[in-house]
């Protein structure tokens, strides 16, 4: 069985917790006694319909207390085909950062139209995010059909608008789907109020949809985490680095380069939970040796001598500010990419996205809670990365303040967006 | 490129939080409870860290209340696999602090124990603390991240929530401060089974069916009779097959009618059940719809 990590954005007024609820409600994957306790809620709420599903995905007080989602809930459901892990994303253009926290792992997008209201922007700024998180695949869900009479023609309008207006992003595959969470229809089985709809139910869509991991990032990529040396009698000599296969594959016998020192290496042995093999591949975890004895620390990177990464003390990138309180000029940073550290800052503000519009601005310099900029970053040690365009793992970084340790930024290696 | 079974890929992301743990702080611990998901926790650390020793040691608060079976299971583990094993008292911080302990027909230390696991934080100064919290489990740890930073007093502020982005966890914590850590916060109670069934993993026999004697509740709960709580004479007492589908103290945890005596069929009897293992097993969390939001922001796990 497969796993698929998708997430949802908006508010309960787009039908995004109805949305989930049906989901999970119809997939058997909610319990009685949380029924009961939300049927209980539900009547202290005052919410007329039978239980407010909003309160089964809005997890703290104050989500409850204001009708919204602040923060990302993750839930879980499967089918005989697979399982999902769904990250229940917020709406509100204020808590963008966490919607960009929520779908930073996904590998679908399913943004939510209300079919009354069309594309708006909303929609536009979700999609946005979507296209510079690189997700392989985006569903457009035209959600309360059952509002509309279940017009094809506005549905078809919709569409239309849609790939009218992603034509300017980088949205690989996109899918339509009409549905009405409320009522029922396109969400677990096909509706019989849209005959003119020959598409799959959004479930049968989930179960379906094929699963695209790390884009083009079929070069072997391989990080340190922690260097395993026992140091006990009979594993004198023993050191091996574990860490997982960030994606490509790696055998015995590669010759490989070690960044940042350049050295070059050769694969003597690979262990995986605790077997040997021969070969791992994309995502597994290893303890990797090697043949000579290198200065090698948590941090460095392997790659085949052939496939060389960009190895540079500057990086230039799209950063999204995920802080409250803004950027000051030469605020000493810290810049982790997977599990490699080094001390940065940010020279140069060079460009701004109105991620409400996809419009490119002239920056001035600032950079503000929610800011999507493209900057300049010089950093001590030299980063081993490739465009995140190229490979997920290896182009994506966070910045952190030093001062405050706070996750301040999260960073997406030469992104053309801007 | 292969497709990898779900469970590998879980699998994957714990082993991986692990490593970070090791390679972040300098002094974590792999908070032990005896409970199945602990007992995973620790199975993913072998994948981890083997042939090395594991780069911290296993600490179990210790309420007192703990089923007899459970720490006979925790100490021949240790034994086995050649690891630390630190056992802090709830009874002895109730000493130490003269505090209240819990009153009642099912007398709960689980505030109690909140004491404990700060005290010990502090005496070792861990930096981070593994725990085998899932996201499936109650709706407030749906929202906590993967890496959770508690501050001095051990209180979660839902609000200030770092960002968490792919796979980069940001540890970072000042002198005082510790980080909770929960690895399988992606596992549901099916996959952890799934995974104990594949993997093999033995543990305590109290998850399999079992012949005990148990006060019947008016809510309809077995709750095993023992020297921690009090019986009263109007109290039905029932003999029942029963197993436990969560461990925790035997004074607030509730056991459940089973006939289910391997693993597989344990996941058969999961896959029919209508109702959540909290629900099922707690008798603290229906207090309140935010009672787990206000133990955490306490300093609980």
């Amino acid at each position: 069985m497969e796993l698929l990590r998708f997430f949802t954005a908006g508010n309960v007024d787009d039908g995004k917790s109805t949305l989930i609820g049906r989901l999970l409600y119809d997939s058997n994957s909610i319990s009685t006694d949380i029924i009961e306790t939300l049927t209980k809620q539900s009547k202290v709420t005052g919410i007329d319909t039978e239980i407010d599903l909003a309160l089964l995905t809005d997890g703290l007080r104050a989500e409850r207390e204001q009708g919204i989602t602040i923060d990302v809930a993750y839930k879980y459901f499967s089918t005989d085909k697979r399982k999902f892990i769904i990250a229940d994303t917020p709406g509100h253009a204020q808590y963008t950062r966490n919607m960009f926290t929520g779908a930073s792992n996904a590998e679908l997008a399913i943004i939510l139209v209300d079919a009354r209201n069309g594309i708006t922007d909303q929609t536009k700024r979700h999609s946005i995010i979507a296209s510079i998180l690189g997700i392989p695949h985006v569903l457009v869900c035209v959600n309360k059909m059952d509002l509309v009479n279940y017009n094809e023609a506005l549905y078809e309008q919709i569409q239309a608008d849609f790939s009218i207006f992603a034509k300017q992003l980088n949205l690989k595959k996109i899918s339509f789907i009409p549905a009405s969470a409320l009522a029922g229809d396109n969400v677990v089985s096909s509706s019989e109020n849209m005959i003119w709809y020959k598409g799959p139910s959004l479930l049968e869509f989930l179960e379906e949809v094929e699963i695209e991991r790390n884009v083009a990032g079929t070069e072997a990529r391989f990080q340190v985490q922690y260097v395993v040396r026992p140091q006990t009698d009979d594993l004198h000599d023993y050191r091996g680095y574990a860490g997982n296969i960030l994606s490509g594959s790696l055998k015995i016998g590669d010759k490989i380069k070690v960044f940042p020192t350049d050295a070059i290496t050769t694969i003597t042995r690979i262990e995986s939970n605790l077997v040997d093999v021969k070969e791992a591949f994309e995502g597994q975890p290893v303890i990797i040796h090697i043949q000579d004895d290198l200065d090698v620390s948590r941090g460095a990177t392997f790659v085949r001598i052939h496939e060389e990464i960009i190895s540079e003390r500057e990086v230039k990138a799209t950063i999204c500010w995920m802080d409250n309180k803004a950027f000051v000029n030469g605020q000493k940073l810290l810049l982790q990419q997977n599990s490699f550290r080094t001390k940065a800052v940010i020279k140069d503000v060079q460009g701004k996205l109105n991620i409400h519009t996809n419009e490119h601005l002239e920056s001035d310099g600032t950079i503000n809670l929610n800011d999507f900029c493209k900057v300049l970053i010089k950093t001590a040690d030299s980063v081993s990365y490739d465009a995140f365009q190229k490979n997920r793992k290896t182009g994506s970084f966070i910045l952190i303040n030093e001062n405050t340790n706070n996750t301040v930024a999260a960073g997406i290696i030469e992104n053309d967006v801007i | 490129m292969s497709k990898i079974n779900y469970l590998d890929e879980l699998e994957a992301e714990a082993i991986y939080i692990l490593r970070e743990v090791a390679g972040q702080f300098d002094r974590p611990a792999l908070l032990f409870s005896g409970g199945k998901d602990s007992i995973c926790l620790v199975h993913l650390a072998m994948k981890a860290f083997r042939p090395g020793k594991f780069p911290f040691p296993l600490v179990h608060v210790d309420t007192g209340h703990n089923a007899p079976e459970v720490i006979a299971y925790r100490d021949q583990l240790a034994e086995k696999l050649g690891e630390k094993l630190i056992v802090r008292k709830v009874e002895d911080t109730i000493k130490e602090r003269n505090l209240q302990d819990g009153k009642g027909k099912f007398p709960s230390r689980n505030p109690l124990q909140t004491y404990t696991l700060l005290d010990t934080i502090e005496e070792f100064e861990f930096d981070a603390c593994i725990g085998g919290a899932r996201r499936d489990e109650e709706k407030a740890r749906a929202k906590e991240r993967i890496f959770s930073v508690r501050d001095e007093f051990g209180q979660w502020d839902p609000k200030k929530q770092r960002p968490e982005l792919w796979n980069i966890y940001n540890g970072k914590v000042d002198k005082g401060e510790n980080v909770r850590v929960f690895p399988i916060s992606n596992w549901t109670e099916l996959d952890v089974w799934n995974y104990i069934q594949r993997e093999k993993i033995e543990l305590p026999p109290i998850y399999f069916t079992h012949e005990r004697e148990c006060i019947l509740t008016e809510q309809g709960q077995l709750m095993a009779t023992n020297e921690f709580i009090q019986i009263d004479e109007d109290d039905t007492i029932v003999t029942r097959n029963v197993r436990y589908r969560t461990v925790g103290d035997m004074t607030c945890t509730a056991a459940i009618e089973s006939e289910a005596y391997t693993v597989e069929e344990i996941i058969a009897e999961l896959k029919n059940t209508k109702i959540s293992e909290r629900g099922a097993t707690r008798m603290d969390d229906r207090i309140s719809e935010a009672a787990m939001e206000d133990r955490k922001k306490g300093g609980y796990f």
